[in-house]
């Protein structure tokens, strides 16, 4: 019949199909093991970089052809001249936008072109300085506008706003760095103009698909995370014990920083203990100076610490009939807690601030847009916005139940961090916590000197390890909370009284700890299911016979 | 193959090559009907066609020759009637298009020397006395033809008229050997000669004389130029001053602009570039053509391209809607929170039937009333409501709702807008239906029509029909489109009309980095009441334009002639050229106008069968709406299939050329009668050519 047309059985197309497959899979074999074989011959040839070409535009995921291929470059940059090795790399990022575009998450090519840029010929050599700079700064250029294009395209990737972050820095440094800029040199800060030009486009993101996370990723590092400097914060000693305490501005491990004590010009060999000996890394690092040291208290002391990695000291006076003294920053809460963000300017912090509300008042469901005003709000003024940041967390918790957790101890965070700061200014040594709806301690390094302690009414549900960074805490008020573990009273020298009524402590052993407390006197167990349990009093009289005041 | 030797038999006999006929001949021809496709113009896809600017212009000549051509009462047809059967008279005048008026704002003068080596021939009267036949078959040659060096040569009107859909485009190979020798022998050797050497100067003198049938036109009738507003003295003088101007050389300007000028010469000289269509539609990418066009695998034989961007014309400006996320994203003239109202709306659309809480309030009530309380600012209003849903003022809101929806998910399917373009035109997609109805064995013959149908007497059904050579043909069903009814077939219908401008122009609307943009630019009705205007601006890499020029097409449903109804719009958005004396001074806004057409189509869309008086086995195909996409034609064209064939399916997907079994003898011998069936195209590169790669890509709302 005329006109039909005759046509192969699906059996029959399956069965091409098959071939075809298994045609691909043997090149694609074959040239895999031709470049297995020749890493091992270490072959580090113009072939060997064309064969990884082809296997990888077919399967970009392929990381140990992405290092032969790094191999390969190494080598060809020793024995290239550098026009060619210029070229070879400029090739090698044409090849790149290839891969990128059929596929535009692989992380094997992302990460490979952070490298190849990062190889590219930059400033070396004094005669060719500039124009080398000029050349490495137009390719720099180049990928910052290949980002452009494709974050415009499809702002969801977060690649290419990761390889931003990682561009910009080199292109627009701060301006107060002096070096040139190169790839060698790792400066993290971005001039402020660029900095303005990046929230723009960011903004743009996330008013446009808010629930995209990437573009927030990305926000939050343009907000920066300041770290603060090393330092020694402060240092306090006891005549009483005869013990020095030296605080740091970061957890450090003292027995390999190099610390030296100096008492009255005389360097003294002592040694260093953390405040708990879970930590290995500790803000807080105490020593006990050899007997007879400074304990007569007509005597004057000059004690001086040493950090001597750092080229930094502090130093300490021990008057005449004082028991004890300290030294300590003055520290104002801009260093302590606002550094949290390292955008210095308070106008910029507002402004953006004002968009992300504006944002709120669209997407009042938005936990990132609720997030990130906290942040901003945090940065600018902790206490004048200490309301709308517990609102806010209320609302988080409500929209992102799954993470309640989580906002509660962040939530936790930031209260306690207001409290210190109001202390600061109050210049005390009682320090009430009592009500604040706290799941987690933190921060306890900052109360190296507070004596009265009250954390009652509160979730807490252990009494955490860095809890005995407080030194020089004589009466602790933990009332009706959940605790069940008292892992932090551990070498409180000074510590006299602890209530703990209505809590969750259910055995004597979880009391064990106390046992380190020589001067605890009074404690209170009301309400705590371990008072159940039989001959309760006998038995603490012989775990802590230096209790004399106990409540059960 | 000459019309004379037609086979007398077939299952389904079409007449009309338009989008809907097409489409039923593929469909047809695909499930094994003996399908025999029939159109009396000389070139595929009747008022769906695209045309090159030389075929073009002699499109308009015919159009002329038709409003003048009397009816010619030829009987021969009464012989072969039967005892029992009667007559049922096709109609042999064309009135679908109406109102055609030309405009040429280009500079009239020759091309300054080093572009033509040899002094253009001016019009003369031999030449525009050359036979219509010839400088259509020229004309129209080129519409078919068109692009591919090699294949350049004007064919003989009789193998043109058989040549297969879309063929012309390079593959010669697939005429028989026999036709092929009869074609040579026919050439003359002064024709081959000048087949061969089209770019020669000789062959540009005859381009240039094949355009006679406009310069004469624009001087037998003036009045057709009224309308370029000459301020002073009467017509006469003004045309008088017009030529004066034009013979004299342009004075050599001080500072010679960055462009060259588009002459008129050049657009004749570059004429093979341009393919413009008669009917400005584009593809939804979700919409029920492309869908079709994938499902039956016709999709190879075309190539698109993405519709770059969507703009809209708002206080007297052209600006950019933002409709993708990308856009939104990208876009400079919204304020961050109109970003976010924008898309949360958008979004809200791409998914609305989950919220009828939204929206059910507003169900009686319109769709801009309901845009009003969605708190978006007055231009985000206006882009949803003209230039995303696409709805007049007065929709109601569960239409807008839907035309919205509709619109996003066509998105970001093929790119960042709904929409896609065929290269070369929309002309190219009825006549890749055409081919696929012809790889199936579908017969082809243009120049050929149907003097009547023979109808049995006792069962009023269609037996024949007799085709314009007085050959009787049986066939079982009858497709006709519409247009070729007579009066008295449709005496019940009325018709509404599209109003049509196609314009050259020399620059995009709205110049951006790249020249190469296709852009769809929705223009709400500019007084109330009054209707939106489609407007499609395509560059020259769609193929439809020679490089430097813009093919600008504007569409609306008529309220009055085209040129009242889109004349308005054109002077608001396009600037005139400036005359000899003000050169330089245009208003450097507005693209210049180099060439502009108006034109009325019968829209005959809305048409409901019954409305014909038509034996039950006749099937009457409406022509184009003036809507943006080809819906219509397609569910016409699946109703009127299952009407025919209840029991097959609707286009399933052709196999592909790779799974086809060749075994020599077989089939091929048997066909040789009526000409060669159409090889299957077995991988040839124009196979390759066409074919399009379908990513599905993450759909863009989700």
């Amino acid at each position: 019949m005329h006109g039909r047309v005759k046509l192969k059985s699906t059996a029959q197309q399956e069965e091409e199909k098959k071939k075809e497959r298994e045609k691909k899979l043997k090149v694609y074999k074959a040239a895999r093991d031709a470049c297995f074989s020749k890493r091992k011959e270490g072959t580090m040839d113009v072939e060997a970089l064309q064969l990884t070409q082809q296997l990888l535009s077919s399967n970009p995921d392929f990381a140990t052809l992405w290092n032969y291929r790094r191999e390969i470059l190494l080598h060809q940059e020793t024995v290239r001249a550098e026009e060619e090795v210029q070229k070879v790399y400029e090739e090698e990022l044409s090849f790149l936008e290839g891969c990128l575009k059929v596929n535009p998450k692989s992380y094997g090519s992302w990460h490979h072109r952070g490298w190849v840029s990062s190889r590219i010929p930059g400033p070396t050599g004094a005669e060719s300085w500039a124009c080398a700079t000029a050349a490495w700064r137009w390719t720099t250029e180049t990928e910052l506008q290949f980002t452009d294009r494709l974050i415009g395209s499809n702002f969801s990737n977060y690649s290419s706003w990761h390889y931003r972050s990682t561009l910009l820095p080199l292109l627009h440094p701060q301006a107060h760095e002096r070096d040139p800029p190169s790839p060698s040199t790792h400066s993290h800060s971005v001039c402020e103009e660029q900095l303005l030009k990046e929230y723009e486009l960011v903004q743009n993101a996330f008013f446009t698909d808010p629930n995209d996370q990437s573009a927030w990723f990305y926000y939050r590092w343009l907000l920066g995370r300041a770290e603060r400097e090393e330092m020694i914060s402060c240092v306090y000693v006891s005549r009483e014990g005869e013990r020095l305490i030296v605080a740091f501005s970061r957890p450090v491990n003292a027995l390999s920083v190099g610390l030296l004590l100096v008492v009255d010009g005389q360097p003294l060999n002592v040694d260093w203990r953390s405040a708990h000996p879970r930590f290995r890394h500790s803000p807080v690092w105490i020593c006990e100076l050899p007997p007879g040291t400074i304990s007569d208290s007509s005597n004057e002391h000059n004690l001086t610490v040493h950090w001597t990695q750092r080229h930094i000291h502090r130093d300490c006076a021990l008057y005449t009939g004082r028991s004890e003294s300290w030294c300590r920053d003055s520290a104002t809460d801009q260093e302590l807690f606002r550094s949290d963000l390292s955008v210095e300017k308070t106008s910029v912090l507002q402004s953006e601030l004002q968009s992300c509300t504006q944002l709120l008042e669209l997407e009042p469901q938005n936990k990132w847009c609720v997030l990130t005003i906290v942040l901003l709000m945090r940065a600018l003024d902790p206490l004048g916005y200490e309301r709308e940041t517990l609102a806010h967390f209320e609302t988080l918790k409500d929209v992102d139940s799954m993470r309640s957790s989580y906002y509660s101890d962040l939530c936790s965070k930031f209260m306690i961090e207001n409290t210190i700061l109001k202390m600061e200014y109050a210049e005390v040594r009682v320090f009430s916590l009592s009500g604040k709806k706290l799941t987690t301690l933190c921060h306890l390094d900052q109360l190296l000197l507070v004596t009265h302690i009250n954390i009652s009414s509160n979730q807490l549900q252990t009494l955490p390890p860095q809890f005995a960074m407080l030194q020089c805490l004589e009466v602790l008020e933990a009332d009706d909370n959940v605790i069940e573990s008292l892992y932090g009273l551990y070498h409180l020298p000074r510590l006299e009284e602890v209530s703990l009524k209505n809590n969750q402590i259910s055995r004597i052993s979880d009391l064990k700890p106390l046992t380190t407390c020589p001067k605890l006197t009074r404690l209170d167990l009301r309400g705590n299911p371990v008072t159940q349990t039989a001959n309760l009093q006998s038995e603490l009289a012989q775990l802590l016979p230096s209790v004399t005041d106990l409540l059960l | 193959m000459a019309a004379d030797n037609l086979p007398t038999e077939f299952d389904v006999v079409i007449l009309g090559t338009g989008l809907a006929e097409s489409v039923i001949a593929a469909a047809c021809s695909r499930v094994g009907q003996r399908v025999l496709h029939i159109d009396k113009r000389n070139y595929y896809a009747g008022n769906w066609a695209s045309f090159t600017f030389n075929g073009l212009l002699a499109w308009i000549e015919e159009y002329k020759q038709e409003q003048q051509r009397d009816v010619d009462s030829d009987d021969s047809w009464r012989e072969k009637l039967e005892e029992g059967e009667e007559p049922l008279l096709l109609g042999t005048v064309d009135t679908s298009v109406s109102n055609l008026q030309i405009f040429c704002y280009a500079s009239e003068e020759p091309e300054e020397e080093e572009e033509v080596a040899t002094p253009v021939a001016t019009p003369t009267p031999e030449s525009a006395a050359t036979s219509t036949e010839e400088r259509l078959a020229q004309g129209h040659a080129a519409a078919t033809e068109e692009i591919d060096a090699e294949s350049e040569a004007p064919p003989t009107v009789d193998t043109q008229s058989e040549a297969t859909p879309t063929e012309g485009r390079g593959a010669r190979s697939q005429a028989t050997p026999t036709e092929e020798t009869e074609a040579q022998s026919q050439a003359t050797p002064t024709e081959e000669t000048e087949a061969q050497s089209q770019a020669t100067p000789i062959n540009e003198t005859e381009a240039q004389s094949q355009a006679t049938p406009l310069e004469s036109q624009t001087h037998v009738e003036p009045e057709q130029q009224v309308q370029r507003e000459e301020p002073e003295g009467d017509q006469s003088t003004s045309n008088e001053g017009d030529s004066a101007q034009s013979e004299e050389p342009i004075p050599p300007s001080p500072v010679e602009t960055k462009k060259k000028k588009i002459t008129y010469s050049k657009i004749l000289k570059e004429g093979r570039r341009f393919n413009i269509d008669l009917v400005s539609k584009l593809l939804y990418s979700r919409g029920s053509l492309v869908n079709l066009l994938i499902k039956s695998n016709v999709s190879r034989y075309a190539e698109f391209k993405n519709v770059s961007r969507i703009l809209t014309y708002r206080n007297g400006k052209v600006e950019q809607v933002p409709c993708s996320r990308a856009d939104v994203f990208g876009s400079k003239q919204l304020t961050v929170v109109e970003k976010r109202m924008l898309m949360k709306f958008l979004t809200f659309c791409s998914d609305y039937e989950q919220h009828p809480e939204e929206y059910l309030d507003f169900s009686e009530r319109s769709f801009w009333e309901f845009l009003q309380t969605k708190k978006l600012t007055e231009n985000l209003q206006h882009f949803v409501l003209h230039s995303i849903a696409m709805v007049t003022p007065g929709a109601r809101t569960a239409e807008g709702l839907r035309a919205t929806q509709h619109f996003l998910r066509c998105l970001g399917r093929y790119g960042n807008t709904p929409f896609l373009f065929p290269l070369y035109g929309m002309g190219e997609i009825p006549q890749c239906f055409c081919r696929m109805c012809a790889v199936f064995g579908g017969i082809y013959c243009l120049r050929h029509s149907v003097q009547c149908l023979v109808l049995d007497k006792e069962s009023g059904r269609c037996k024949a029909v007799i085709d314009t050579c007085g050959q009787r043909i049986s066939c079982s069903h009858f497709v006709v489109e519409e247009g070729y009814l007579r009066e008295e077939q449709r005496k019940n219908v009325t018709y509404r009309q599209i109003s049509r401008a196609v314009l050259i122009t020399d620059r995009s609307l709205l110049p951006s980095e790249s020249e190469q943009q296709i852009s769809l630019v929705t223009v709400p009705p500019q007084e109330t009441g009054g209707p939106a205007v489609q407007v499609i601006e395509l560059c020259s890499s769609s193929m439809t334009c020679m490089p430097g020029t813009y093919m600008v097409h504007l569409t609306c449903p008529s309220s009055g002639t085209a040129q009242e109804d889109l004349a308005p719009l054109v002077s608001r958005l396009f600037a005139e050229p400036p005359s000899a004396e003000e050169e330089g001074e245009v208003d450097g806004e507005k693209p210049v106008l180099l060439w502009a057409l108006y034109f009325n189509m019968r829209d005959s869309s809305g048409v409901d069968r019954s409305s014909y008086s038509l034996p039950s086995n006749v099937y009457p195909c409406t022509g184009p709406d003036p809507a943006l996409g080809s819906d219509n034609a397609i569910a016409l064209a699946e109703a009127v299939f299952q009407q025919l064939l209840p029991d097959e399916e609707f286009c399933p997907p052709a196999p592909n050329p790779e799974d086809i079994v060749y075994d020599g003898e077989g089939p091929q011998g048997e066909g040789a009668g009526f000409g060669e069936p159409v090889q299957p195209d077995r991988g040839t590169d124009r196979v390759m050519r066409y074919s399009v790669v379908w990513t599905e890509k993450r759909p863009f709302w989700i």
